[in-house]
């Protein structure tokens, strides 16, 4: 009996489970979280959960610690994307181009830095950018050049916070873009060749215009993660010196639990889902264009 | 004659752009690899040798660091706790995550297969406040049941991920021959379906497990004294006035290296579990 009423429900009973996870644990905070950016509830100022209409993101507008988390954050999305994709097409096609023993070897390194837990690998470069007893500023003052303070100063914090997250996440453009090589036809390689292109020529012309998408769909996913940026910039920084690499990621963290004002937190929350969400559509809707 | 000296004027170049290719090469694995170097040359100095300069490559080992990471620091314990948590997420997730995927692959149910990338996409914040605010009032916070349900946001989009195409590619016609042969709709699913997909679930499994125990976030607000699990762990060392370089290297080590150890051996499954959303894109 039972079994028979599976065997004919089975379209929603088998993903049921799944469904009421989702809507729990999702869509319930998702309406919850915009619930509550309407009202003014804070611990910290004793304020209870009453509605207090739009107020949350009127005060937003006018916070100058808010503009300076959007700029933060675009900054360090920016920086990171351009450097990792240049990196990581790069270093697909330098991998690509040979055929040697041990290249299999090259490829699962590729894996450490992302399969790496992000604290402990943060733990590692805080010790390498320290200012004084640093490896970095060591090999720096070895080879004449300048030493830097990194994380330590306002205006290299957020370069510095790039540099690790470009060494942690360059490994996954390369994979996918790899992955996109091997995909590719050799039909029109060979009448390149037949054609008597030079190497760059056939990049630019051939390869670099087949791997567009791939390239996008890899820049999508980053932007993704990039813009979320948590673990290695509170574990590093925590949003300092001063507030100089204080994304809205770790703004709406502290304002959510260090100062426990849920309301204000909240309007935050839905301020940068439709950043994110805007963003992730439109470079969705972008590629479909391309692909056309 | 003309090919041969053309061809001999071209062997320096040649030698030339290979050996530049090797150089490139090493520097990008000298890159990838300095850090960890890193990380295990300082777990085994002395606080005088970590800060010394220049650095010293060769020295006698010290194994203190371990023994204070272990003896006073109670790591043993926010290690079982980061077991429990990644098991719990990864085998919850994939009961409920393995027939959804089946049903998103079998039905087509793009709507609910988006849904749950939708997880993967919008920043992890946005569902952590409203749900700390739910977790206090039911005084579920630093309880292995709030985490492993928050750290299922992040494991279970990678199940469904990695197992949807998988599932597509195993022919329909092999359960419907179970379900004709008497079976019913779960005994194909758990009798047929799933022995077919052993790598699938090996590569959701691993990237579930490895990606809960990595999380620092959903942890470190929702975890305390009772639950603590080592990302947080690792990341209090630092909030005391003089930093432990040397326990806090070999703490590094002792949470990296299951998870490098598990990536290396299960590498072909992991890259492909990692880029096979981008490539069918």
């Amino acid at each position: 009996m039972i079994s028979r009423f599976f065997d004919r429900h089975q379209r929603w009973l088998f993903p049921a489970p799944a469904v009421i996870f989702i809507l729990l644990m999702m869509i319930f905070p998702l309406g919850f979280t915009l619930w509550n950016s309407f009202s003014g509830w804070s611990l910290t100022a004793g304020r209870p959960n009453t509605f207090i209409g739009p107020q949350n993101y009127i005060d937003i507008m006018r916070d100058a610690r808010f503009w300076n988390a959007v700029l933060n954050t675009f900054y360090f999305t920016a920086l990171a994307m351009v450097v990792e994709l240049t990196l990581g097409v790069a270093m697909a096609l330098l991998i690509d181009a040979r055929d040697y023993p041990g290249k299999r070897i090259v490829t699962s390194l590729l894996l450490l830095p992302m399969m790496a837990t992000p604290v402990a690998v943060a733990m590692v470069w805080l010790l390498m950018f320290e200012p004084t007893a640093g490896v970095i500023n060591f090999v720096f003052g070895e080879l004449g050049l300048p030493k830097q303070l990194w994380i330590a100063g306002s205006s290299s914090v957020i370069p510095s916070l790039v540099l690790v997250d470009v060494w942690e996440w360059t490994p996954l453009i390369t994979l996918i873009v790899l992955a996109g090589l091997a995909g590719l036809p050799s039909e029109p390689f060979e009448a390149a060749r037949v054609d008597g292109a030079s190497y760059w020529q056939m990049l630019r012309r051939v390869t670099l215009p087949m791997l567009l998408p791939t390239i996008s769909v890899a820049g999508l996913l980053r932007f993704i993660d990039c813009i979320k940026t948590f673990d290695i910039i509170y574990g590093m920084t925590g949003g300092g010196p001063g507030f100089s690499s204080e994304t809205l990621n770790i703004y709406t963290y502290n304002q959510a639990f260090y100062y426990f004002n849920f309301g204000y937190a909240s309007a935050l929350l839905v301020i940068f889902f439709a950043i994110v969400s805007g963003v992730s559509l439109l470079v969705a809707y972008s590629r479909r264009q391309l692909e056309v | 004659m003309t090919t041969s000296t053309a061809s001999s004027r071209r062997r320096p170049r040649r030698i030339l752009v290979n050996l530049l290719y090797a150089l490139a090469m090493i520097a990008v694995v000298f890159f990838m690899l300095t850090p960890f170097l890193w990380m295990v040359l300082n777990a085994f100095k002395t606080p005088l040798q970590i800060i010394k300069l220049p650095p010293e490559l060769i020295f006698t080992p010290t194994l203190r660091n371990f023994e204070n990471v272990f003896g006073t620091q109670n790591f043993m314990r926010y290690i079982t706790n980061s077991l429990i948590i990644g098991a719990g997420c990864t085998l919850i997730g994939l009961l409920i995550g393995l027939p959804a995927a089946y049903s998103i692959a079998r039905y087509r149910q793009n709507r609910l297969a988006l849904t749950i990338l939708m997880a993967r996409m919008v920043p992890g914040i946005t569902f952590l406040v409203p749900l700390f605010i739910v977790f206090r009032t039911l005084g579920l916070v630093d309880t292995y049941t709030s985490l492993i349900l928050t750290h299922m946001l992040v494991g279970l989009p990678f199940i469904v991920w990695v197992m949807v195409p998988f599932f597509e590619s195993i022919p329909r016609e092999l359960t419907e021959a179970a379900v004709v042969d008497g079976a019913s709709a779960v005994r194909a699913f758990v009798a047929v379906v799933l022995p077919l997909s052993g790598p699938g679930i090996v590569t959701a499994s691993i990237l579930s497990f490895v990606f809960s125990w990595n999380n620092f976030m959903f942890s470190i607000v929702l975890a305390s004294s009772r639950t603590r699990t080592v990302p947080v762990a690792i990341y209090n060392f630092i909030s005391y006035a003089q930093i432990d370089w040397g326990g806090l290297m070999a703490a590094a080590v002792v949470i990296t290296l299951p998870v490098l150890v598990l990536a290396i051996v299960t590498q072909r499954y992991v890259i492909r579990g990692l880029t096979a959303g981008a490539i069918k894109g």
